[in-house]
């Protein structure tokens, strides 16, 4: 045992040495200058104006959160020492506060001291009702922020959260310099443009230039806590154009060392990453490209109460046409032609992080004509002479729906062929992504409204905790004209005991029960085939070889741990 | 008295005149051959060459030209060939359609706005309205407004043809009207305008006799430019997905689907390239040779 | 003339008026939403929350009139003060926001000017510097080789879409010979002999895909203008007087046959402030197309509104522009 120790001590030591040694040959900044380039441009350094994933990564080269995820889903602490818990009795007993401890010696970037302050404001900041926070939602439920002392700050919630790392947990809620926003509260905020362009923060890099929806130029934060960090001395972070042309810059003429989100046919990408200048970095989150299937009624006639639970779908109400949907389906061609590396074959609508996998949806993979015609069959769907089923006069005939892109216009065609031979006659429509994806009322196209048989997107979650994710299918989700179609439920799926296993996991805590509780939902969602999902994607970015210790993060910023990059 | 013998020879008429003069035109001839031959190539070929361009085999994904697909395939193993011939037909009719469209009413708003003075500034004014307006927006409002209407009247495909071909005629015809007007205002006041008028030549006799053939030069050019730049904008509105449903080919969206696969498999662009530059180069000759034609003061030179 | 011109003058200020009105509508009419853009993860009651705070749930009337008390009266406030050093009033005023950036939208469009112009316009001015000289030859040899090669040449220009032609270019320069940078940097600063050439090697791309397809439509225009010049009896009558063959070409009939080109070249002129959208994209300029084409998108109203109402305003005042020249240059033209 002693010997043990000593041998321990001894290798302890010379870690230590070899560290302090190693700390001072390398100096902050002495890798020069290195280049970003993300084809959709930033807009603004402050996350809570604008949710759209190139601006939350922007920003997080600049303003950082109390703790991050990493690349395998765990938090780790950025501005605590420690992540609280029950353990550690940072989480109360009765789960409904949460307590923070900053490190002792932050520091801002323009040198005044980082204090519990700083953080309340920031969560009074996004509450503020008149301020449209647009990430409110990692606030919900949040009762009170108060500061215990310099360093210490406690979240109360109004119910006991099992998950209570919503707030200032991943770039999406990062902190912000209290004296720095100090006018920006509310209506305001939008008005503190030097504030919305400059931030000042705890991050590796400052803003020295911005130029929206163009480029930024950042330089080292010399008031970083750690001192060799970042390699970096300057960085420029540039926006526009398209992903081939991005992942061109970077693979093919080496102008640029890191893209972001390449979704481009692989083909396409494993050619330019044969010419040996950068590589393919792919990582898996939650993300699954799925078919939301229609329940209700979508017919142009019923007026008003087009696509409402009163009327429920003429053919895809049975059972058997939705599996035989699903059935004659081929993933992993699917995957072969739209993702390459960067996709998996999927029978689950939750299939990460892995414990939520669940094992019992398997055969999916295979597609299987034989088998989904024979279920046509059975199911009383007579072939008519033209070739497309039908039954008691509804002939199967469907209206495909899906955002304007390259890779999704090609699952259409391949799908569409597959369904042709099972009897079913596909029309395909595609929407532009902002209309899609809009909310605007006026229109007929959105995604919540689904006045088609069935539409594709993917979807997924922040972080790493589903139920937000799973609670989307609940029957008071369901969106109608009563509330102005804001609803995740697209499929209008209504299930009494779906609602209750929600409403459980609500109120349970531990890992496994949850774990258990989202497997239980995943399965009643996939066996109702209401949900077909398609391709499980994963996120693409292209580093050139030049450039060291990039680790591709699905479950933050791609830009998460810069301070570590070097050449 | 003299014997007056009156000598039967070929009857002389104004379109065999023009004829005439046309076939001396070289470039016109090849053009008008060029395009007759794409024309039938678009609406017949596909009688031929009787392969599906939706059908889908994904074993033979991007390969380059070979016995079994004479121009190749696509990412999803889609025969070229038969996309070119298919896509032909729509490019072609949305081309010459639109442009005729925009032809028209530019043609019509630049003769009146040149001729009639009380009418210049309105038209000219409206010219500028739309000149100014968002193209996009406009685009995203008309398709959503009528989009279903259509649909429901004349089948997707047709409905969204027709609904294309307007905006396309729609939005481009600002351009001509505002040259043609131009030109109508230097002709305007010519020696042979006046004696017409003073003879009592009603206004519209002038404009359709005397000034709109005058006037026939700036017209075939803008004809020209309209073709091409309305197969373009069919592209990029079938990019935008306002366009045509994603499985129906055009030249223009094969054009920009096969762009960034240039490097690997380059017959997916050559092709669809080739087909709307040869549209354009052969309308334009077409146009040289009728302007040529139809001029009095070069023919019989 | 010049009462002509006052009229048409006085006339634009309702036009514009109408013109701002009509856009406002169809922006506002247009199905997509400032909302659609952001993940999917942002729950539909947070994002109905952000669409009040941008203003939306006013009515459309009283939106229109806020943006016209911004960009009529709030801007140009601003402007004077800027300009003379003054405060007005307490200086504290609303300025027309773009959704996106929540940063005034003048001070965006005034940013981005340096490499519009830069890029855009000196492709215009390469554009008319080739089409001039390939339409003047073109129509005196009309048939010949040179002819029929040029009428190629600039239809392949306009045919091809800038897409394609842009991608083309990069591909052959960038990608396989190194020469040029497929990227604009904005940032570049030209204090130096060094960086004056990186400037140029990283123009040279654009510009040339842009003026490629400029100058097919002047050289059409040049050549069929020419074409009509030189059928003209003045001309006979001046190679009879015994003039020089280039004397008649470039003294008197290019200068009459200029005239209608003239107008053309002033009627684009605005369109090098917003219609070079797809090449600014592929070559990352970032200009006036690209700041147009990403508030489309993101239906950042403000935006849109403000920079396609500055377009308007342009085109207005080129095509009076166009009118006065066209009126001064032609004795023939009357317009009073």
């Amino acid at each position: 045992m002693k010997i043990t120790n000593l041998f321990m001590a001894a290798a302890g030591a010379s870690l230590l040495a070899s560290t302090v040694i190693a700390g001072s040959h390398e100096a902050r900044g002495r890798d020069g200058h290195a280049n970003i380039i993300y084809w959709q441009a930033a807009s603004i350094m402050n996350p809570y104006l604008s949710g759209g994933t190139k601006d939350i990564d922007a920003s997080s080269m600049v303003i950082e959160p109390l703790a991050h995820y990493d690349e395998n889903g765990n938090m780790v602490p950025t501005l605590v020492d420690e992540i609280p818990t029950v353990a550690n009795g940072g989480v109360s007993a009765d789960l409904t506060s949460i307590t923070w401890k900053l490190s002792e010696g932050l520091k801002w970037s323009d040198g005044s001291a980082v204090t519990a302050n700083d953080v309340v404001f920031t969560a009074n900041y996004c509450m503020d009702p008149n301020g449209g926070c647009q990430q409110l939602a990692k606030f919900g439920d949040v009762t009170g922020v108060e500061a215990l002392d310099d360093l210490t700050v406690k979240i109360t919630f109004g119910s006991a959260k099992p998950f209570p790392y919503g707030p200032f947990v991943g770039s999406t809620t990062p902190v912000l310099q209290a004296a720095q926003f100090a006018n920006c509260s509310g209506a305001a905020a939008p008005t503190c443009t030097e504030a919305n362009f400059n931030p000042i923060g705890t991050g590796p890099f400052v803003v020295s230039e911005f130029r929206a929806n163009d480029t930024i130029s950042l330089t080292a934060n010399t008031e970083y806590r750690d001192p060799a960090k970042p390699a970096f001395e300057s960085l420029t972070f540039k926006g526009g154009g398209d992903a081939a042309s991005a992942a061109r810059a970077v693979l093919e003429t080496g102008e640029f060392d890191y893209a972001w989100n390449l979704q481009i046919a692989p083909e396409i990408l494993a050619q330019m990453e044969a010419k040996g200048m950068g590589t393919v970095l792919s990582g898996f989150g939650p993300l699954v490209e799925r078919l939301m299937i229609n329940l209700t009624d979508p017919s142009a006639s019923l007026g008003d109460a087009r696509s409402t639970v009163a009327n429920p779908h003429p053919f895809m109400s049975d059972i058997a046409v939705r599996q035989a949907l699903s059935m004659a389906i081929d993933r992993p061609l699917l995957v072969e032609v739209g993702y390459g590396k960067a996709g998996k074959v999927t029978c689950n609508v939750l299939p990460s992080p892995a414990i939520y996998d669940s094992p019992n949806n398997a055969g999916c993979e295979v597609q299987n004509i034989d088998g989904a015609n024979a279920l046509l069959d059975e199911a009383g769907w007579v072939m008519g002479s033209d070739g497309v089923r039908a039954k008691d006069g509804v002939r199967l005939s469907i209206l495909y729906q899906t955002s304007t892109n390259a890779v999704r216009q090609d699952f259409q065609a391949l799908i569409k062929q597959w369904w042709s031979q099972i009897g079913i006659e596909t029309e395909l429509k595609n929407i532009d992504a902002a209309v899609f994806f809009g909310g605007d009322q006026s229109s007929p196209d959105t995604f919540q409204k689904l006045f088609a048989d069935l539409e594709m997107y993917a979807n997924n979650f922040d972080g790493t905790d589903p139920e937000a994710y799973m609670g989307n299918w609940k029957c008071s989700e369901i969106p109608s004209p009563e509330n102005a179609w804001l609803g995740g439920n697209m499929p209008r799926y209504c299930n009494a005991d779906y609602d209750a296993l929600v409403a459980e996991m609500a109120g349970t805590a531990d890992i496994a029960e949850r774990a258990r509780l989202a497997i239980a939902m995943n399965d009643m969602l996939m066996q109702s085939y209401s949900i077909i999902p398609l391709v499980h994607r994963g996120n693409v970015a292209a580093a050139a070889n030049t450039l060291k210790g990039v680790k591709l993060n699905v479950w933050d910023s791609d830009l998460w741990n810069v301070a570590d990059w070097s050449r | 008295m003299t014997d007056t013998t009156i000598i039967e020879g070929k009857g002389r008429t104004l379109w065999g005149d023009v004829w005439d003069q046309y076939k001396t035109h070289k470039g016109a001839l090849i053009g008008t051959a060029v395009f007759m031959f794409i024309l039938f190539a678009v609406f017949l070929g596909p009688y031929i060459y009787k392969v599906d361009p939706q059908y889908l085999n994904i074993r033979d994904k991007n390969q380059g030209p070979s016995l079994t697909h004479l121009l190749g395939t696509d990412q999803l193993g889609r025969d070229m060939l038969a996309q070119v011939l298919h896509g032909g037909r729509v490019s072609m009719a949305v081309g010459v359609i639109a442009m005729a469209i925009s032809l028209l009413v530019g043609t019509m708003v630049g003769l009146l706005a040149g001729y009639f003075k009380k009418l210049d500034g309105p038209l000219m004014r409206l010219t500028d309205l739309f000149l100014a307006l968002p193209l996009l927006p406009l685009l995203l409002v008309i398709i959503m407004l009528f989009r279903d209407t259509l649909r429901g009247m004349f089948g997707p495909e047709t409905g969204i043809f027709i609904l294309i071909v307007f905006i396309i005629g729609a939005t481009s015809w600002m351009h001509t009207a505002r040259i043609v007007r131009g030109d109508v205002l230097a002709q305007k006041e010519r020696e042979f305008v006046l004696a017409a008028k003073s003879i009592g030549t009603p206004s519209r006799r002038i404009i359709r006799r005397h000034i709109l053939p005058n006037v026939l030069s700036p017209i075939m050019v803008s004809a020209t430019l309209g073709v091409a730049n309305a197969i373009i904008t069919e592209s990029a509105l079938s990019f935008l997905g306002l366009g045509f449903p994603s499985d129906f080919p055009t030249w223009g969206r094969l054009l920009f689907d096969g762009a960034n696969y240039m490097t690997l498999t380059p017959a997916r662009v050559v092709w669809p390239g080739l087909a709307i530059s040869l549209t354009v180069l052969s309308v334009n000759f077409i146009g040289d040779g009728l302007r040529d034609a139809l001029d009095p003061r070069i023919r019989g030179r | 003339m010049f009462n002509y011109t006052i009229r048409r003058l006085i006339f634009t200020i309702p036009t514009l008026l109408f013109i701002s009105f009509v856009i406002f509508f169809i922006l506002d009419t247009a199905p997509n939403d400032p909302t659609g853009n952001l993940p999917l993860t942002i729950p539909p009651e947070v994002r109905e929350k952000i669409r009040i705070s941008l203003g939306l749930d006013k009515p459309m009337f009283f939106r229109y009139l806020l943006w016209c008390q911004q960009f009529f009266i709030n801007e140009p406030l601003n402007m004077i003060e800027q300009w003379f050093n003054i405060t007005i009033g307490d200086g504290d005023r609303l300025r027309v926001q773009s959704w996106a950036t929540r940063s005034p939208v003048v001070d965006l469009v005034v940013e981005r000017m340096p490499q519009t112009l830069w890029v855009v316009g000196m492709s215009y001015v390469v554009g008319i510097i080739i089409a001039i000289p390939i339409g003047v030859i073109s129509a005196y040899k009309q048939y010949s080789w040179f002819d029929q090669i040029g009428t190629f040449i600039s239809m392949l220009g306009f045919s091809v879409p800038t897409f394609f032609t842009g991608l083309l270019l990069i591909v052959i320069f960038s990608v396989n010979l190194g020469w040029f940078p497929s990227i604009y940097d904005t940032t570049l600063k030209v204090d130096s002999w060094g960086n004056f050439w990186l400037q140029v090697k990283q123009m040279i791309m654009p510009v040339m895909v842009l003026a490629f397809f400029n100058a097919a439509q002047l050289s059409r225009f040049m050549r069929a203008s020419m074409l009509d010049n030189l059928q003209q009896d003045y001309v006979r009558t001046a190679r009879a007087k015994g003039l020089k063959e280039r004397v008649v070409v470039l003294t008197h009939v290019l200068r009459n046959s200029l005239i209608p080109v003239v107008t053309v070249i002033a009627l684009g002129v605005p369109q090098v402030f917003g219609g070079a959208i797809i090449t600014e994209q592929i070559f990352k300029v970032n200009g006036l197309g690209q700041l147009l084409i990403i508030g489309i998108q993101g239906a950042d109203i403000p935006l849109v509104q403000t920079l396609t109402f500055i377009f308007a305003v342009l085109i207005v005042l080129f095509n009076l522009i166009a009118d006065i020249l066209y009126g001064l240059l032609d004795p023939r033209i009357r317009y009073d």
